[in-house]
């Protein structure tokens, strides 16, 4: 424990009100979910947010909401809590997969959606289901609510779109009707409990060799979790065959850009992001 | 024989303390008016020290500080040269280099001022890697960066390469490993009111910081004190490393006149203090027409780091290993420690044999394959027998019979049938199945004449209660040592193992039986305690009316007796060298080790291509031991210590950046979870050795050996690669199949 | 600098503290409740050595700043065998040798009653998984899960 504790203030206000006021005055609140990111940053000495709203009683930000067209999902909802709740279960499986990479029970007990994504970190296990599940991303503030796709809301390394002041307040995702078909893959440092080198999720629909709709996204190969839309495309606009696998793989090397860094390699993530989708296409043919 | 109590898997001795967390490990205890200290450490690898400032905003006048000027003995942390310093006085030789020492009773105010002194140097040239070490054109230790050499040579390796069928060469590198015990270092000091020094804490080899701290405070020793504390895992790592902690403890108890206690977060653990020696060991082996080996050449380097420490002895068992248990007429081994500008280097469970063994079982998968010998075949050819000489030139006196050992152990595994049906499986799809497996062996007790220097003592007493209670320096860092040597006692008093208690390692209470390392404790102290345990019987025989078929209770009754009429009940052995053990310490020749315990240990994997991780799906490991003192002990030590081994190939890697590492968190640094574990099937096999506590051979460092070139082997069935080097990761298998497409 | 005021159960027992809100839970058992049982392991979240049961919910004590336990339950391992008699899963790991050095014990424990009070009979792949946050260097972890299963198999 490397912090000078006295440095740091951290209060838990009753209402979403008194915490939107709070992070409005412009007096350096930040808010505080689970704290399994910002505890960690305490504890090395490198945590910049001196004082800190705590989510912990507002009930509303804890809820997951099912309706015939959206699941909601409270920004202070936990891991666990995702992958105990049985509509996440049967329809957005790639959520509720990633929800248990996320470090082990411990931290998945304590660790939020919304801290998750407030952490902005490339490598967050959530990011890439959140984009396949065309995630939107609520926000609030004393100013109003608004709504962000989440593939518009992670817009560069540790950058969301965020104004100051806002909460996030919920990530809306919305149901599916027609059958698809889900994937969901990370290379990480080890079988449990590890920081993913590569994530990779992925849902298609399919009609013989026809790709009728395709998403693709990955974490850890671009300073934010990122689709890759020129890939989609070309696999929507060919029949899917091993020339087309090949093909895909050279364009989704051209929209990544992986980094070397103290867990794994550029050359390996672009190698693991170009197998990975080439096994989830042959599973599809 | 029948056994009561050795050879039953009796509980741990001190199991209910652990399981309910009254345990008290060294940060569990707080005494009033303690201070809590903190060490200045170099942020750079090399240079010389221009100034130390310390910011304004802090209440320094509250602060105890300390820096090598208020040392009152030595200047070092004395080991087996004097060449480390405690704290550096005008120039650091690596990142993390200890330069002051800081105190306050608040841990946050600790917390604050840590980072506000600054140390201002001029920076030198660093040497970071072997080679450049050996090159000497930058020279940071010594007169040539060489701490160490050694020459071991038996017949004449150069008569053979003319007329050899076939010379097999190859290189082979291991990388640093920290060892992650789950308690970081800790020190609790107070200077006591007659000058003298009581240090208690995480550690090892109580004696051996009970010998630095003389010299550190220049006080005799009756002065000084050190007393171990239940210790949350050592694996060698807090062997020599804790005199420098408990040194620092100890200046700042000093200085200030109040308990000091000094703990380490994880990231400066990981950081400051020793890891496991890098090593690179290149091998050329002379192979006759029918694959009996004739000659083998191997130059063995490791790197030490900026100071000495042990390096030397580290080198010393990893060169006698390096030619494994296979008889060779001819071999020369060729070994150098050199020093960089790395934090030393120092003990880790094997001491060297995992480097050299790891070059070694690789080396003869590919001689037997380059002749075209199956890898058992191979060795089964050239195993040490019985009357055999090693390498050292040590005549094999056991009944051994590692031909038949090897083979049991690929039985038990299942080998010969997956290793013909795996190839079936792979040839489509990108999961690689393939089998492996390593023969060794590895030395117990410390090296030659090592046991006889270093004289080991032990004593046996009657308590009050009438039970009996061992007094030895052993300590208890979760292999069982508390159990083992009670379990001995008890065996040859024929007494319960409720009747034998064992005095927590105090200097002031206990004699020197030595440091708890080299695998020593059960073949060498426990043949003290059966010594002494036998005396005691006998003593009580003699003096009392104690009968021969005494009951425990009747044995209780007598002690208690002895004690309220005659005063104390006490027996004292020394360490008596077994006959007909001779070493040359110069020639690197004769009786390297009164024993060893021999093993093969078989892997299983399968890699997956798509993102090259390696599975190892199952694990045996049988091994030859001389006795069984205990199955659930010995059993965990070796499936602990294998955990370590697959850690040490596949998972753990060090990152370095100028000399620092920089994956100093355990985020970052991968040690393996219960998801990373296969089934492991142990098995145990006994010789007993004579002069071994009840026929035991030591078993600590011997799971640490076979698991990385076992694993191994195992990948380059599953895939045909030859990998040289652990830790072996993903990035390193994928590489090798990367076809670099151009973007689109 | 705000100190606070926090009102906590532990095993059982009412407790309030004086202190700073963001010292962590692990502090605040350690230090002003003098339960050393939690330990540090690694200030990450990482080795599991800190596993307290919270409001019936297992945490890593290491990340929780303790105004969120504020009118909350813990649960640590002294408060496991409070009538001097060992629970199960303890008594386990004593035949199974599941404890070596023991620094890990206290969280493996801890992690292991929470598995069995959700799970009562778990696989061995199952009770491995619920582990995987707990960290252990000397064991190798076959003879935890031995300790486990044994105590899950001994339940009603």
């Amino acid at each position: 424990m490397r912090s000078y504790l006295p440095a740091y203030d951290l209060v838990a206000p009753d209402t979403l009100p008194a915490a939107l006021a709070l992070l409005a005055g412009g007096e350096g609140w930040r808010p505080i979910a689970g704290g399994t990111d910002l505890m960690v940053l305490l504890n090395a000495g490198k945590l910049p947010y001196r004082r800190l709203v705590s989510l912990r009683k507002l009930e509303d930000l804890r809820q997951i909401t099912v309706s015939p067209t959206l699941v909601s999902i409270g920004a202070a909802v936990t891991y666990s809590q995702i992958q105990q709740h049985p509509v996440l279960r049967s329809e957005f499986p790639l959520l509720c997969q990633a929800a248990g990479w996320t470090g082990g029970i411990a931290n998945q007990n304590q660790g939020t959606l919304g801290g998750n994504i407030a952490n902005a970190s490339p490598a967050a296990d959530s990011a890439p289901p959140l984009l396949v599940h065309d995630a939107g991303i609520r926000l609030l503030s004393l100013a109003g609510n608004r709504s962000v796709p989440y593939e518009e809301f992670h817009v560069g390394y540790k950058q969301l779109a965020m104004q100051p002041g806002e909460l996030i307040l919920a990530i809306d995702l919305p149901r599916r009707p027609s059958p698809w078909r889900y994937h969901g893959r990370k290379a990480g440092t080890r079988r449990a409990q590890a920081i993913s080198k590569v994530s990779f999720a992925a849902a298609a629909r399919i009609e013989g060799s026809r790709i009728l709709d395709i998403q693709l996204a990955y974490g850890s190969v671009a300073p934010m979790p990122l689709r890759c839309f020129t890939t989609e495309r070309f696999l929507t606009d060919n029949l899917l065959t091993q020339a087309a696998i090949a093909n895909a793989c050279r364009i989704l090397t051209s929209e990544i850009a992986p980094i070397d860094d103290i867990r794994s390699t550029a050359a390996y993530r672009s190698d693991v992001a170009r197998n990975l989708l080439a096994e989830f296409l042959d599973k599809l043919q | 024989m029948e056994s009561r109590v050795v050879g039953l898997p009796v509980r741990r001795k001190e199991v209910l303390g652990k399981l309910t967390g009254t345990a008290k490990y060294v940060d569990d205890i707080d005494i009033p008016g303690m201070l809590h200290g903190a060490t200045i450490r170099s942020t750079i690898p090399r240079g010389r020290i221009q100034s130390i400032s310390f910011d304004a905003g802090v209440p320094w006048d509250e602060f105890v500080i300390v820096t090598s000027e208020d040392i009152p003995g030595i200047n070092a942390v004395s080991l087996i040269n004097d060449d480390q310093p405690c704290l550096a006085s005008k120039v650091v030789n690596h990142a993390h280099e200890p330069v002051l020492l800081i105190a306050h009773k608040n841990k946050d105010e600790l917390r604050r001022a840590r980072e506000l002194v600054h140390i201002v140097y001029e920076p030198l040239p660093a040497v970071f890697d072997m080679e450049e070490a050996l090159r000497g054109s930058v020279v940071i230790w010594g007169e040539d960066n060489i701490f160490k050499r050694y020459l071991m040579n038996k017949g004449d390796v150069d008569s053979v390469w003319a007329e050899a069928a076939h010379i097999i060469e190859e290189e082979y590198s291991t990388g640093a490993q920290e060892h992650v015990y789950i308690e970081p270092n800790g020190m609790l000091a107070n200077a006591t009111p007659d000058g003298g020094i009581t240090v208690s804490g995480s550690l090892q080899c109580p004696y051996y910081a009970h010998k630095a701290l003389m010299k550190l405070f220049d006080l005799p020793t009756e002065k000084v004190r050190i007393i171990q504390q239940e210790t949350g895992g050592a694996f060698g790592g807090k062997e020599e490393y804790p005199s420098m902690i408990a040194g620092h403890a100890a200046l700042l108890a000093w200085k200030s006149g109040r308990p000091v206690k000094i703990v380490y977060d994880r990231e400066e653990d990981m950081a400051a203090t020793t890891k496991r020696h890098p090593s690179r060991t290149r091998h050329r082996t002379a192979v006759s027409k029918d694959g009996r080996l004739l000659a083998m050449d191997i130059e063995f380097t490791i790197d030490g780091g900026a100071y000495s420490t042990l390096s030397a002895v580290v080198l010393s068992r990893g060169t006698i290993h390096a030619a494994g248990p296979y008889r060779c007429p001819n071999v020369r081994i060729r070994s150098t420690a050199v020093a960089t500008n790395a934090p030393p280097h120092g003990a880790f469970r094997g001491f060297g044999a995992p480097q050299s063994l790891f070059a070694l079982e690789r080396h003869m998968d590919k001689v037997g394959r380059s002749i075209g010998l199956a890898p058992d075949e191979f060795r089964s050819r050239n195993f040490l027998q019985t009357g055999d000489a090693t390498a050292t030139g040590q005549i094999i006196k056991q009944q051994l019979d590692l031909a038949g050992l090897q083979e049991r152990a690929l039985q038990a595994a299942g080998y010969y049938r997956k290793r013909e049906i795996f190839p079936t499986g792979n040839a489509a799809g990108a999961l690689k199945k393939g089998i492996g497996f390593a023969s060794f062996m590895h030395g117990a007790g410390f090296t030659g004449s090592g046991e006889s220097y270093l004289q080991s003592v032990l004593e046996l007493e009657g308590t009050p209660e009438g039970n009996v209670r061992i007094l030895c320096s052993m300590t208890e860092m979760g292999q069982g040592t508390n159990t083992i040597l009670t379990q001995i006692a008890a065996e040859v008093l024929r007494i319960d193992y409720d009747q034998v208690e064992i005095c927590r390692p105090d200097t002031a209470q206990v004699p020197n039986s030595g440091p708890t390392v080299a695998s020593r404790t059960s073949m060498i102290v426990g043949k003290l305690v059966e010594r002494a345990a036998h005396e005691l019987k006998q003593k009580l025989f003699a003096e009392t009316g104690l009968s021969e078929n005494y009951s425990c209770d009747e044995f209780k009754a007598c002690v208690r007796d002895y004690l309220s009429s005659s005063g104390p009940l006490r027996t004292r052995v020394q360490y008596q060298e077994p006959p007909g053990i001779h070493w040359d310490d110069q020639k690197y020749e004769g009786d390297a080790y009164g024993a060893y315990s021999w093993a093969t240990y078989v892997a299983e994997v399968t890699v997956d291509l798509v993102t090259g991780e390696v599975q190892v799906d199952n694990f045996t490991a049988l091994q030859e031991v001389g006795r069984v003192l205990n199955p659930v002990l010995a059993s965990g030590q070796i499936e602990g210590g294998i955990v370590q081994g697959l850690g040490f190939a596949l998972l753990e890697k060090v990152v370095w950046r100028e000399g620092s590492m920089a994956n100093n968190q355990m985020t970052n640094y991968i040690i393996p979870t219960t998801m990373d574990v296969p089934p492991i099937k142990v098995l145990f096999e006994e010789v007993p050795y004579e002069h071994g506590a009840m026929g035991a051979k030591g078993i600590g460092e011997l799971p640490m050996d076979g698991p990385a070139p076992a694993v191994l082997n195992a990948i380059e069935n599953a895939l045909g690669i030859a990998f040289t080097h652990v830790p072996l990761t993903p990035e390193d298998i994928l590489s090798h199949y990367a076809v670099r497409e151009p973007a689109a | 600098m705000k100190t606070c005021s926090v009102s906590l159960a532990v095993n059982g027992v009412a407790h309030t503290v004086q202190t700073l809100p963001m010292k962590r839970l692990l502090d605040v058992l350690r230090e002003d409740l003098q339960l050393t049982g939690a330990k540090e392991g690694c200030g990450e979240g990482e080795c599991g050595a800190c596993s307290v049961i919270l409001d019936g919910v297992l945490v890593n004590s290491c990340l929780v700043p303790v105004l969120h336990a504020s009118g909350s339950s813990v649960r640590t391992v002294e408060g496991l065998s409070q009538e001097a008699s060992p629970h199960p899963v303890q008594e386990a790991f004593a035949a199974c040798g599941g404890a070596q050095c023991g620094i890990c014990t206290p969280g493996m424990i801890i992690a292991s009653v929470y598995l069995l009070e959700h799970n009562p009979h778990p696989s061995r792949e199952q009770i491995s998984e619920a582990l995987a946050g707990n960290l252990c260097r000397c064991t190798g972890y076959q003879k935890i899960v031995d300790a486990v299963h044994q105590a899950s198999s001994r339940q009603a």
